[in-house]
């Protein structure tokens, strides 16, 4: 079995294992301290901050923090809040973030609601994968992305470009805005509305959709089959498309979800010759309705937001925040995630040969040797694979930055 | 080895070099010397533009035809630079362009110094200087406004011709209103997103790479952030050095005098004195007083009593209207006598205030009914006061309720709702005017020219001087044409209840003819 049973109970004696043997330190300082400017992190709203790995790690063995939350990095030490003039103190650099979560697409899923999620709806999250990334890459021009599974029922996004953890704040909110689509709360029915010119992002946004859609939309959620859902998608349509007499005598007739689908589709071009104005979309508008990610813009707007880390524990679920590898996408299975119990079961298990040798050689080197343990450790669980795609995200990020210097450095040269 | 640094200009030096450029972004001050009288007369013409661009751009939609040929007359009559190159070619004697530019930056640093002081001062200069800029800017050629870019270092370049051919259609699609041709012939601008909050919020931009990819009409926007931010800045820094200029004596009355001066239309009381009767105003304040006026003198009759900013308010309106000083006494004692003031406490207290209002106290200045602007701007209201403007002050959720009150029609309630939430109170108020005055309304606008209307938009109190002009017979062609296509439409429609829809518009259509016909 590969998740092992996760009990709650059992998280206060399983962390303090975790974050000794388990918890990446090393690249986890790293990704915090670039720039060489020192970060916080909260726990039960106390901040505090480091300067070096091993302070880090110390102070978090020390705590054994059940929830980790990253937040801006702040022009003081925010142990100096209090004595520092209000004014002066603010947020300098903060990545820009995304969070999706499932409950906010409980008006369009039929398999599970609230907290709940299956390998259904999931697809969800593949779709608001696809696009976000494909946007923020190729329209925005960032190049740093971490893909995180927040555990339970989400995904976050950290941008981590230099460009993106000096965005103002109303420049956050303009991204997160070019990327909704989807408005409205439970008074709006009809949640997408498109006219005419269509933006190449929404173009680019519903081709994405398009390959996922008769799958998970037509057969998985089954939208066009019983009358409850049917009623609802219908709901979202233009009046004079609604009043065509032969929609509701064809639905009747006919029962197969898929050839529903296609009546409907057939309609937009009847639509197109009608003269009345608006809603000739309603297709893309019900594929985007029911499809397109939905945002919490508060979430990537706020600098003094904070957002769980990657690599904590979610408590309920026992699951890793596990940075989610995008060469994989279509084949990542929430439920496969490993949780706390898992890898720590995985830890205890008997130990190969060249585990001797290297134990022989951690008795020269002490210093080094926590961490080569530690190495081995996680290695040796369902972690691995996780801790590698941090690292490349890491790699790529040091790549640059020694771009970036060299590139300065070259400009300030004197002759 | 060092290179030698970029050659500094000199000013005064080279007369081309200092202004090679009919518009600028004032980033340096003026260096030199001026007298006095051109010190004052400067400024004071530049104030006299910026209060015709404000009017102007309340009168007409901003960068229209009219807008834009108003706007050149200013320009001309108060002789600022407009588009001409510099060649200080002078124009029959009149000021060479040279001297045009000169007086524009001059003029401008010293209003700076008369409108840095207060936030509302502030916004004021700030929102004239804008739509002033954009107005310039957008009158100038293409090749101009790239200058323009380059010389303040608005480094963002033009897309190349290729570039254009490959994201043609995407360009197409991505903003309003843009064709093959359009994009082939208009200079785009890569700009990066960041300078382009706007445009990427609403996804009217094409983006690509962290650009934005800016038609060149629309480049204005994004320069005018620039010069907001800019503008709103300097102000800053000047008003901390203010009290170093404040005390020369020689500047400060007329930098005082800049500020609170009314440069505008002098409607002088003489002209209504004795128009009315105080039996008319209830009448009146249902028929033709404006939104903020009805409002006031309801919460009078209703509470017997109206605190200070509603008094000066109100008070002052009913003297721009035509009131007499003695009507005004009596008007107001009458009404608190009836609430919790007696006759001898209301000459004790309130009449001196009346008084000071017609010039006849203290420093004996004849006051002028607030400008809408004023209303708008300054002093909101608080709880238990009932002046402000009710476009601006009231939660739309009230006023939509009182408008309902005032039988004003759902579409027109939710017409005068947007032009609040896009803040365009005074334009809500002329909405409201044109609802509640129905048809007569229209046919003015249609036959008169806007001017006519547009004289009664500057004030509260203007717009009640000239009742006559509103009370005229006959329906507009406007409606009647709108009458005919309602019927037609639901005839098309529906069948059987054509007849009861045609007979009961014809109806409506009888009455509307009776009443004002």
């Amino acid at each position: 079995m590969s998740t092992s049973d996760y009990d709650p109970a059992c998280l206060p004696d399983l962390l303090p294992l975790y974050y000794r043997r388990l918890f990446p330190f090393s690249q986890y300082y790293r990704w915090l301290s670039y720039g060489g400017v020192s970060k916080n992190y909260f726990q039960n709203r106390e901040y505090q901050s480091f300067t070096t790995q091993n302070e880090l790690e110390k102070e978090m063995q020390k705590m054994v923090p059940y929830k980790i939350d990253i937040g801006a990095v702040y022009s003081h030490r925010p142990s100096q809040h209090n004595a520092v003039k209000s004014g002066t103190f603010q947020a300098l650099e903060k990545e820009l973030v995304f969070d999706i979560d499932m409950t906010d697409y409980d008006d369009v899923r039929r398999c599970c609601s609230a907290a709940d999620i299956c390998s259904k709806c999931w697809t969800l999250m593949t779709i608001a994968i696809r696009i976000l990334d494909r946007a923020l890459r190729e329209d925005f021009g960032f190049h740093h992305l971490l893909w995180v599974y927040s555990g339970r029922r989400g995904v976050h996004c950290w941008v981590c470009d230099d460009a993106a953890r000096k965005l103002s704040v109303a420049a956050r909110s303009a991204v997160a805005e070019y990327l909704s689509l989807v408005k409205g709360g439970e008074e709006t029915v009809r949640k997408v509305v498109l006219s005419d010119p269509i933006h190449p992002f929404i173009n680019h946004s519903l081709s994405v959709v398009e390959r996922y859609f008769q799958q998970y939309a037509i057969v998985d959620q089954d939208i066009l089959g019983s009358k409850e859902s049917v009623d609802k998608v219908l709901a979202v349509l233009p009046e004079d498309i609604l009043s065509f007499p032969d929609l509701a005598v064809s639905f009747k007739d006919e029962k197969d979800p898929m050839k529903r689908w296609n009546l409907l589709c057939d309609l937009v071009l009847r639509k197109k010759s009608n003269s009345k104005k608006g809603g000739q979309y309603f297709d893309k508008e019900i594929m985007l309705q029911y499809c397109y990610p939905r945002l919490d813009v508060n979430v990537s707007k706020g600098v003094n937001h904070l957002l769980k880390s990657p690599f904590s524990v979610h408590p309920k679920t026992g699951r890793i925040s596990v940075p989610i590898d995008l060469k994989e996408l279509d084949t990542f299975d929430p439920f496969e995630v490993p949780t706390i119990s898992l890898i720590c079961e995985e830890l205890e298990k008997p130990r190969a040969e060249e585990a001797e040798e290297d134990d022989m050689k951690d008795k020269e080197n002490e210093q080094e040797a926590g961490e080569r343990r530690r190495i081995r450790d996680y290695k040796r669980t369902s972690l691995a694979k996780y801790v590698k795609v941090f690292d490349r995200f890491l790699e790529a990020m040091a790549r640059s930055r020694k771009g970036e210097m060299l590139k300065k450095s070259d400009l300030q040269k004197d002759f | 080895m060092q290179f030698p640094g970029r050659r500094k200009k000199v000013i005064g030096s080279s007369q081309n070099d200092l202004y090679d450029h009919c518009l600028q972004f004032y980033g340096q001050p003026p260096l030199e010397n001026i007298s006095l009288t051109e010190f004052e007369t400067f400024a004071v013409e530049r104030l006299k533009l910026l209060k015709s661009v404000e009017n102007i751009g309340v009168s007409y939609v901003k960068n229209s035809e009219q807008y834009v040929k108003k706007l050149d007359a200013e320009f001309s009559s108060l002789n600022f630079p407009l588009r001409t190159e510099l060649g200080d070619r002078r124009v029959q004697g009149g000021t060479s362009e040279y001297e045009k530019r000169r007086k524009d930056h001059i003029s401008h640093f010293i209003l700076r110094l008369a409108y840095c002081q207060t936030e509302d001062l502030r916004r004021w200069f700030i929102q004239q200087e804008m739509d002033l800029f954009r107005y310039r800017f957008g009158e100038l050629t293409s090749k101009h406004k790239t200058d323009f870019l380059h010389k303040n270092n608005l480094k963002y370049e033009t897309v190349s011709a290729e570039e254009k051919k490959s994201l043609k259609d995407k360009l197409i699609t991505s903003s309003y209103g843009l064709s093959g041709i359009t994009v082939e012939e208009y200079d785009f601008y890569k700009v990066p997103f960041q300078d382009a909050l706007d445009l990427v919020r609403t996804r009217k931009v094409y983006l690509l790479a962290g650009n934005a990819y800016i038609p060149h009409h629309e480049i204005v926007t994004i320069v005018l952030n620039d010069f907001r931010t800019r503008l709103s800045k300097a102000l800053a820094m000047t008003a901390r050095s203010l009290p170093a200029v404040q005390s020369d004596e020689r500047l400060q009355p007329l930098l005082s005098h800049l500020s609170h001066a009314y440069v505008g239309q002098d409607y002088s009381i003489q002209k209504n004195m004795g128009k009315i009767s105080l039996e008319q105003i209830d009448a009146l304040s249902g028929k033709s007083f404006p939104l903020c006026m009805r409002h006031l003198h309801k919460a009078l009759r209703e509470n017997h009593h109206l605190r200070h900013g509603g008094r000066m308010q109100y008070g002052l309106f009913l003297k721009g209207i035509g009131l007499t000083l003695d009507q005004a006494l009596q008007f107001w004692r009458s009404e608190f006598v009836k609430g919790k003031v007696d006759a001898d406490k209301f000459d004790k207290a309130y009449a001196y205030s009346v008084r000071h209002m017609f010039g006849k106290e203290g420093k004996r200045t004849d006051y002028t009914p607030y400008s809408c602007m004023k209303v708008i701007l300054s002093n909101p209201p608080s709880q238990g006061d009932y002046h402000g403007c009710p476009f601006r002050h009231s939660d739309p959720e009230l006023l939509k309720q009182k408008l309902q009150n005032y039988k004003v029609s759902p579409s027109g309630i939710n017409q005068i709702l947007e032009l609040v939430k896009g803040m365009h109170y005074q334009l809500a108020c002329q909405k409201y005017f044109e609802l509640t005055h129905n048809v007569r309304m229209l046919f003015i606008l249609a036959c008169s020219n806007w001017a006519c209307f547009c004289q009664l938009r500057d004030s509260p109190a203007k717009s009640f001087t000239e009742p006559a002009i509103v009370f005229t017979s006959a329906i507009s062609l406007k409606s009647y044409r709108i009458l005919i296509c309602e019927v037609l439409y639901s005839a098309l429609r529906f069948i059987n209840p054509l007849i009861h829809s045609v007979c009961s518009k014809y109806r409506s259509f009888l009455t509307i003819y009776e009443q004002h016909g």
